[in-house]
Order: structure tokens, then sequence, then C-alpha cells
């Protein structure tokens, strides 16, 4: 137990550094979701809806952490193939899954960069205020939501291991989740069918809880569907991983070569 | 003659080579799909905003979807050349470089047409936008004059490529700026005067208005100088480009720094 938690937490840092090194590809993280949100406060500022700026500013401040995630995660297994590594560290005695965790955490929590740059971009050129009505449970539901978006980029990345071009599924995947976990875009303004899903996607109860935390209300409930979505998600997908590599290894494909 | 072969069969040749890896499976998620996700984000967050109709967002995020395959295949067709290790042989060969180049320009041109039209006729039907049916050919031709300025732009993400190892970064950067500037989203007059002004000199913005105003039922005649504005534009690039391509050619040899990129 103690060595697993080790190795979450090692894995984390050590992939979060080495995420860091590209200054070029940071830019690019922090940059992608400034022009989505630019374009959204102009819009909602153009239709009047001052209100709704700082409703749009949380949103778009958590796009940029399902950005990094969607884009990345989906190639997760991908790039250590890339790299050569994957045989390696799917034949090394800890299990895989805890070595592919917290790599997904750390490509989420660049996410943070973006979320910190957002923020400030919309203080400083929209003059969108936060007063954080609950800082403590703003404070909770951050690192909650963080959790819950690495742990379905796991997900992602499980479900995609035999898939050569997962990269394309993960990026195609960045625009449906930013609508329909009701980053910028009321659940209510959707169709009906499509509620249901947003339910089970782990970015619409982290939205929720920032969101309720930073403007009044009670994130509670929301923090507690994160974590469980959280443990749902890491449970699939140590399922559908161990099943993966016993056929990649009864098949010999686990390269794609 | 030779120039001839170099543009039209060397550039064909080249896209192949260079997009060998562009498969079905990566081609629809990135060039079918995700513009029609992009369509219909901004068509609902304009509805949250109560801003435009839906054909105005349509319409803009069909064509500015196009800077994807235009601006990146740009930017690849220099990477992807060093990426094989055929750039230094390309570049010491005797071929002149303006149908060089110029070839490699001509199927990115249509890819990012055909992404655009696509774009276009699957978000219309998806969101119920009626164009005339007397738009449909003047609008192809304000998307592929639209694809055409954007490659322009493309051009010099290419060009950079010399000097630059992440095209790919830049290329989603300009892709950034463009959702922004162009009026892809927020209608031109609610922007700031600077930012207006930039408007003016980046690909895509004239097309996309000239392309709204012929889905309303202006005719041609009425936006000729819109279309022509979007081609002056793509000339404009197209030239800055390929003069950032030999500057930068130029520098690579007398600071041998062409492969430090």
């Amino acid at each position: 137990m103690r060595a697993g938690a080790r190795l979450l937490a090692v894995g984390w840092l050590f992939h979060f550094k080495m995420l860091s090194r590209s200054a070029f590809d940071g830019l690019l993280g922090v940059m992608w979701p400034l022009f989505f949100a630019t374009v959204a406060f102009f819009m909602f500022r153009a239709g009047g809806g001052e209100e709704t700026l700082l409703y749009a500013s949380l949103g778009a401040a958590v796009m940029g952490i399902w950005s990094v995630t969607s884009t990345s995660a989906g190639a997760a297994m991908q790039r250590e193939r890339w790299q050569g590594t994957l045989e390696v560290l799917v034949a090394s005695p800890a299990p895989f899954a805890l070595v592919l965790l917290p790599v997904t955490i750390a490509m989420t929590t660049i996410g943070l960069y973006c979320l910190v740059a957002t923020l400030i971009w919309g203080r400083l050129l929209f003059g969108i205020d936060l007063h954080v009505v609950h800082p403590l449970l703003f404070a909770l539901s951050i690192p909650v939501a963080i959790v819950s978006i690495g742990t379905f980029g796991f997900l992602m990345a499980v479900a995609f291991v035999r898939y050569r071009f997962a990269w394309a599924l993960g990026n195609v995947l960045e625009y449906p989740v930013w609508l329909i976990c009701g980053f910028l875009v009321p659940l209510t303004l959707l169709p009906d069918w499509v509620r249901p899903i947003s339910w089970l996607l782990a970015p619409t109860w982290g939205i929720r809880a920032i969101r309720q935390s930073a403007l009044g209300g009670s994130p509670l409930p929301d923090i507690a569907l994160c974590v469980a979505l959280a443990g749902l998600y890491t449970l699939v997908g140590v399922l559908v991983l161990e099943t993966a590599l016993r056929a990649a290894r009864a098949r010999a494909a686990l390269s794609l070569t | 003659m030779t120039s001839l072969r170099i543009f039209a069969i060397g550039g064909l040749t080249s896209y192949r080579a260079l997009f060998y890896w562009l498969t079905p499976y990566v081609y629809v998620p990135s060039l079918l799909v995700a513009p029609i996700f992009q369509i219909l984000l901004f068509v609902y967050i304009g509805r949250s905003a109560g801003l435009e109709s839906d054909e105005f967002y349509v319409i803009g995020n069909a064509l500015q979807y196009a800077a994807i395959p235009c601006v990146f295949a740009m930017g690849f067709a220099i990477s992807g050349e060093r990426y094989q290790q055929t750039l230094g042989p390309i570049l010491v060969s005797p071929a002149r470089r303006l149908p060089l180049f110029l070839g490699r320009a001509v199927p990115v041109i249509l890819n990012g047409a055909f992404v655009a039209a696509f774009s276009l006729v699957v978000g219309g039907l998806l969101l119920g936008i009626d164009v005339p049916a007397s738009a449909l050919g003047p609008l192809a031709l304000v998307v592929l004059v639209s694809a055409f300025s954007c490659t322009g732009l493309g051009l010099i993400n290419g060009a950079l490529g010399l000097r630059v190892r992440e095209t790919a970064v830049l290329a989603n950067i300009i892709f950034g700026l463009l959702l922004i500037f162009t009026g892809a989203n927020v209608p031109l007059d609610e922007l700031p005067g600077w930012m207006r002004a930039i408007s003016d000199l980046v690909p895509l913005t004239h097309g996309i208005e000239a392309a709204r105003l012929l889905a309303d039922g202006v005719p041609l005649a009425s936006v000729d100088h819109l279309i022509a504005q979007e081609a002056l534009v793509g000339v404009a690039y197209g030239f800055a480009g390929y003069g950032l391509l030999r500057f930068l050619e130029w520098q690579s040899r007398i600071h041998a720094t062409l492969e430090m990129a």
C-alpha cells in the first residue's frame, strides 16, 4: 500500500517536472484556452451579459485543464510506445496502472497554469473580478477536479491502447467535452439526451464544484460526485488495462508494429 | 518545362510522401469531425450569449477551420522534410524554389477548401441553415480563395520551420489568433479598433464576411471586392512566406543552422 502510494506520488512529480520542461509546449498549453476564453469573453460581453462573464470566466479557466488532458492523455501510452519504454514499463514488477495513472494526472495538473492564466487574463483584459464565496471549498474543489479529470484521462489512455492514432481521438474529444460539460454553455440549453452523458463525465461536476464554491452554493455534493467518478474511472481503467495487457501479451501486439 | 514538372508532379509527390500518415484514422477525427464540434460549440455559446444567429457561427467556424489543414500542412512541408532527413538534399538541389514550394501548396489549398466546404455543408445541415441554391457556386469560390489565402499564411509558418523546431505549436497559435481576429465568432464591430485594424490584414476575415453575405442572398457582384481583398491578402502572405523561405535558407547556409532547429 505504501509502495503503491509512493509510486503514485513519485510518478506524478517525475512526470510533472518532465512535462514542464518544454517552454514552447507550456506556452501553447497556457495560450490555447486563452484564445477560446478571449472569444467567449467578447461574445458574452457583446451579447450584453456582463453578469455571465464571471460564469464564463470560471468555465474558460477549467477548459484548459481538459485541453491538456484530452490532447495528451489519450496518447499517453502511444508516447511510451514511441519512446520505446512501454514494453519495459509493462514488464516491470510494479502494476502498470500505478505507472500510468500518475502520468495522466500530471498532464492534468499542467492545466493549473491554464486555470490561473485564464483568471488573470479575464481580470486584466476584461475586468472580471473573482470574489470567492467559499475559499476553502474552492481550494478543495480545484485539486478534486484535477484528479477526477486526470483519472478520466487515464480511462481514455487505456481505452485507446489498441489505437495507433490515439492522439487524434484525444484531440477530437476536446470540443465535445467543453460543450456538454457546461463549461461555457448551461446544460439546460443542450438537448435533453445530452444531459445523461454529461452526468457521467467528471468535468461536469468539477466545473460545478468550482463554480458553486466561487459564486456561492453547496459544492460538497459535486465534490463527492467527482471523487466517486474518479474511483469509478480508475476501477474501470484498471480492469480494461489488465484485459488489454493480457491480450497484448498473448498476441505479442503491445508495440502495434 | 522542368519548373512546371517540379510544380505539379513534385508538389503532388511530396504531399503524398510527407502526409503518408494522414490515414482515415487521423483525417476523419481531426479534419472532418473536429470542425463540426467547433461549430456546435460556438453555436451554443452564441445562443447562450444571445449574440448572433446559428448561420453566423456555422459559416465563420467552417471557413476558419481551413486554418488547420492549411497552416499545419505548410509548416509540415518543411519540418516533415527535416524529420525524414530530406531537407538538406532538397535545398542543395538546383531546382527553382518558386515551383518547388508553390507546388507543395496546391494540394494543401485543395484539402483546406475541402475541409471548409465539408464543415459548411454538414454544419449547415445539422443546424438547418438555409442557403439559396444560387449562392452555392459563389460560396465554393469563396471557400477556395479563403483556403488559398490561409495557405499563404501557412507558407510563413513553413518558412519559420527552417529555423524553429515547433511548427505545429506555431500553427496552433496562428489558428488561435485567427479564431479571435477573423470575426469568425465575434462581430468585427464588437472588437476594439486596433483589433479591427489587424482583422483587415489577416486571411479569412474578408472571405468569412463574403460567405455570410452570399448566404444571405447577396449577389456575387456585390461581394467581389471582398473576394478580391481575400485573394490579395493571400498573395501578400504568399510573397512574404516565399521571401522568408529564401532568406532563412540563405541564413541557414551562412550559419549552418539547417539541422539546428
